[in-house]
């Protein structure tokens, strides 16, 4: 039987197993919204912007570990889902976009709604294609699917010709994977640099496992859980990589980087075997490699993309592969060799970093300042209230660390955010598409009062499909984040960071159909906490009206070595320890734990 | 360091933007480029010559590695190549200029391939290296115009890149 394009594209997301589909309509694709019409089993979310198609997408595939899907118009339709991509592109989410595109024979007319959509995307995806034949089509579905969830995962867009969604041809799905010559990513890490890596690693005396979002995306937490229990050994986490390592561990240090534990900060600083997993040593987790590599260390680098390794930082061991078959490998030589750390020098490192976390760095003053909002309490009793095990989404700013900070993820893919672009915006529709995908569990969006007019609109969008999520503004009047830098880097020097001119959040919830809180005391902040989670049909919109000026601590300053931490205000006070300088000077068998 | 790399992709239309983008998106220099299709006509064969330290290089060819119409990469200053750049020049030949640019032509082992009473134009081919230097010998004042084809390798002996 012939099969339009629209029907043979339908037919083979279906094949792919795909259950929603996030996207906005227009001209260049309106054959396949009458295709999805009429075959009405893929359940079509309608959003109001198309960023927010891919950003739901991209939250439906961090929740689930599916491939996402969205779906846009031509020119403007595919131009508004760029930030979406390059954001999925930041974190390595699988997703495959589809872009209407005009007629062949009008492409490269100028012809209306046309842009170039493969060339506009093409640094921010892992691959795209411009379909110009129907017998192509199925085809190009099947290896868009395989490339983006495969190797190091990735947003795919498929670009497809109005014409080409009206042709007809037969339709077959290809069963297996199609064969790509030049798409073989390695999931098989390099037996020997295995064995290499774990004798290294056995032979440390302050060692320190590192990982990162790849951990998450490898589905390999309960290895790196594995792996950590049986060597004894501190870890840290990357934002990307929060909830891979139950955070209530006690060999977890908490995050590391620019809003960085000092425990976790020190202890990357002044490790000296590091083993690196599915992480890049990013420039908000090291700063700059020079001062990383001040105190010699070792590195080991697991990861499934090679060009991650060696990238920033030179590595003593690399060993590409899947991190969930490699630390498995890892773990297996452990014990059969009956591999152990000395245990002096073990329980010296340990003492040390209990000396650091025993500063209490994330310690706020909550009792001196009347009502006022502290935004890191309202984290504090959020997680008190779900036991530590809501899905959260966060936008980007303070708001977004002080959520890394202060609620404790305990699983994978409860922590949604956008942690290489850092695209403000992202998180009502992350909110989104995570409570599509997990019905099931409560979901907050942790926002900004600026990030979330950055999309404020798909308030519309939940009302419409009853997506009952929570959100919950730190509402300083200030774009907080930037505020923080002007405050400590421009003198003070407030450059178009505060809103004179906010809009009434709790009528605008009420407006688009929800409920609006505005909570201003801290005496309220847990009742209506408690009030979001009873209701479980609606979409409660919390406007926290927090302490204005509060700074996410503690800070590594730009150019700035991870031991050069700016501290909270109560960790300046103490006159001996404040200077955190002092620590790094001292060699480490001769400091003393108090 | 100059590094000649020697590329295998699919022979797709997009691929060598691709490949371009690549490099000025991360900030890698381009010194030359010349690319075709090969005897196998689902492949096309690209020579880049770039510069840059060890680390650079890596990632270099990391990245091009990570490319989905990437076949195989080999940076041809791992072992012996060879290497070579056809240029057309066209001088300003008249009066006793006309035997000199003859003569320099031969030593080069250049042909003359076109000629009219004013202008030789003069086809060289060799290593980009020869090249600049038969430019400098014909001397700025005559040279009319130039093209070149950007340098393409091949390693030495045994050793072939195909798949
Ligand atoms: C799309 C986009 N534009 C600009 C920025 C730069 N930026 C980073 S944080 C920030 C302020 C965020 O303010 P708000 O959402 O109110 O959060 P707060 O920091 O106050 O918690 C800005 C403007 C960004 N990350 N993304």
């Amino acid at each position: 039987m012939q099969l339009s394009g629209a029907q043979i594209l339908v037919q083979s997301l279906k094949a792919e197993g795909v259950e929603y589909v996030f996207g906005y309509p227009g001209g260049a694709v309106l054959e396949i919204y009458d295709a999805l019409f009429q075959f009405n089993k893929l359940k079509h979310i309608l959003v109001r912007h198309e960023q927010a198609a891919v950003h739901a997408a991209d939250a439906y595939s961090r929740t689930s570990g599916k491939v996402g899907v969205a779906l846009v118009t031509s020119g403007p339709g595919a131009t508004n889902a760029v930030t979406g991509i390059a954001t999925a592109y930041s974190d390595s989410i699988p997703l495959v976009v589809i872009t209407g595109q005009v007629a062949t024979p009008a492409i490269g007319t100028d012809a209306f709604q046309e842009v170039d959509t493969v060339g506009i995307t093409r640094p921010c995806v892992k691959h795209n294609f411009l379909v110009t034949d129907i017998n192509d089509l199925a085809v190009t579905i099947k290896k868009a699917f395989q490339i983006a969830a495969t190797g190091r995962p990735g947003p795919v867009v498929v670009d497809i010709p109005k014409d080409v969604t009206q042709a007809m041809a037969k339709f077959s799905y290809p069963q297996e994977d199609v064969f790509i010559r030049s798409y073989q990513p390695v999931t098989q890490g390099h037996a020997g640099q295995i064995k290499k890596a774990v004798q290294m690693f056995a032979s440390a005396k302050r060692p320190l496992v590192y990982f990162g979002g790849g951990v998450v995306l490898g589905n390999a937490h309960q290895e790196l859980i594995d792996f950590i229990h049986l060597t004894g050994v501190p870890c840290t986490g990357t934002l990307m990589g929060l909830g891979a390592f139950p955070s209530s561990d006690r060999q977890f240090l908490g995050m590391l980087g620019m809003h960085g534990t000092y425990e976790a900060n020190l202890a990357m600083q002044d490790a000296d075997v590091v083993l690196a997993i599915g992480a890049r040593f990013d420039d908000r987790v090291v700063s700059v490699p020079s001062k990383f590599l001040e105190k010699p260390k070792k590195i080991i680098h697991i990861d499934i993309d090679p060009s991650s390794i060696a990238k920033r930082v030179k590595v003593d061991i690399p060993i590409v592969g899947d991190v969930k078959n490699v630390l498995a490998d890892m773990a297996a030589l452990w014990k059969k060799q009956e591999l152990l750390l000395s245990p002096t020098s073990l329980e010296k490192w340990w003492q040390s970093l209990e000396s650091w976390r025993k500063r209490d760095c994330l310690w706020f003053d909550n009792d001196n300042d009347g009502d006022i909002i502290k935004p890191q309490y309202v984290l504090q009793k959020l997680a008190e209230i779900t036991r530590n095990s809501a899905i959260i989404t966060s936008d980007v700013g303070q708001h977004q660390m002080f959520t890394a900070q202060y609620y404790p993820f305990e699983r994978p893919r409860q922590w949604l955010n956008s942690g290489g672009l850092g695209t403000m915006g992202v998180g009502l529709p992350y909110a989104m598409g995570a409570k599509l995908a997990a019905p099931d569990q409560d979901v907050f969006c942790i926002t900004g009062e600026g990030s979330i007019q950055m999309n404020i609109q798909e308030l519309s969008t939940c009302f419409q499909y009853k997506i009952p999520i929570n959100v919950v503004t730190l509402n300083n009047g200030y774009l907080g984040m930037v505020r923080q830098w002007q405050e400590l880097y421009y003198s003070n020097r407030e450059s178009e960071t505060y809103f004179d001119s906010l809009p009434d959040f709790v009528k605008l919830a009420e407006a688009y159909g929800h409920i609006g809180i505005r909570i201003d005391k801290k005496g309220d902040v847990e009742g209506a906490l408690l009030e979001a989670i009873k209701q479980k049909d609606r979409l409660v919109f919390m406007d926290f009206i927090t302490d204005k000026k509060q700074n996410v601590f503690p800070m590594v300053g730009n150019g700035k070595g991870l031991d050069e931490m700016v501290l909270p205000p109560h960790m300046r006070e103490t006159p001996k320890d404040s200077d955190v300088n002092d620590v790094k000077d001292r060699d480490y068998d001769t400091r003393s734990v108090p | 360091m100059r590094h000649i790399l020697s590329i295998l992709m699919e022979n797709e239309s997009g691929a060598m933007s691709r490949v371009v983008g690549l490099f000025s998106a991360r900030d890698y220099n381009i010194d030359s480029l010349a690319v075709a299709a090969t005897e196998d006509k689902t492949l096309s064969r690209m020579t880049i010559v770039t510069h840059g330290d060890d680390t650079v290089l890596e990632q270099i060819t990391k990245q091009l590695n990570k490319l989905v119409e990437v076949v195989k990469v080999v940076d041809l200053n791992e072992s012996r190549f060879v290497e070579r750049e056809l240029m057309l020049v066209k001088v300003r030949a008249v009066g006793k200029d006309r035997d000199e640019f003859l003569r320099l032509a031969e030593i080069y082992r250049g042909r003359v391939v076109d000629v009219t009473d004013k202008t030789y134009t003069i086809e060289v081919t060799g290593s980009s290296d020869k090249l600049d230097s038969f430019l400098e010998t014909l001397g700025k004042t005559s040279i009319l115009e130039t093209v070149r084809t950007g340098a393409a390798g091949i390693g030495r002996g045994e050793r072939i890149l195909k798949i």
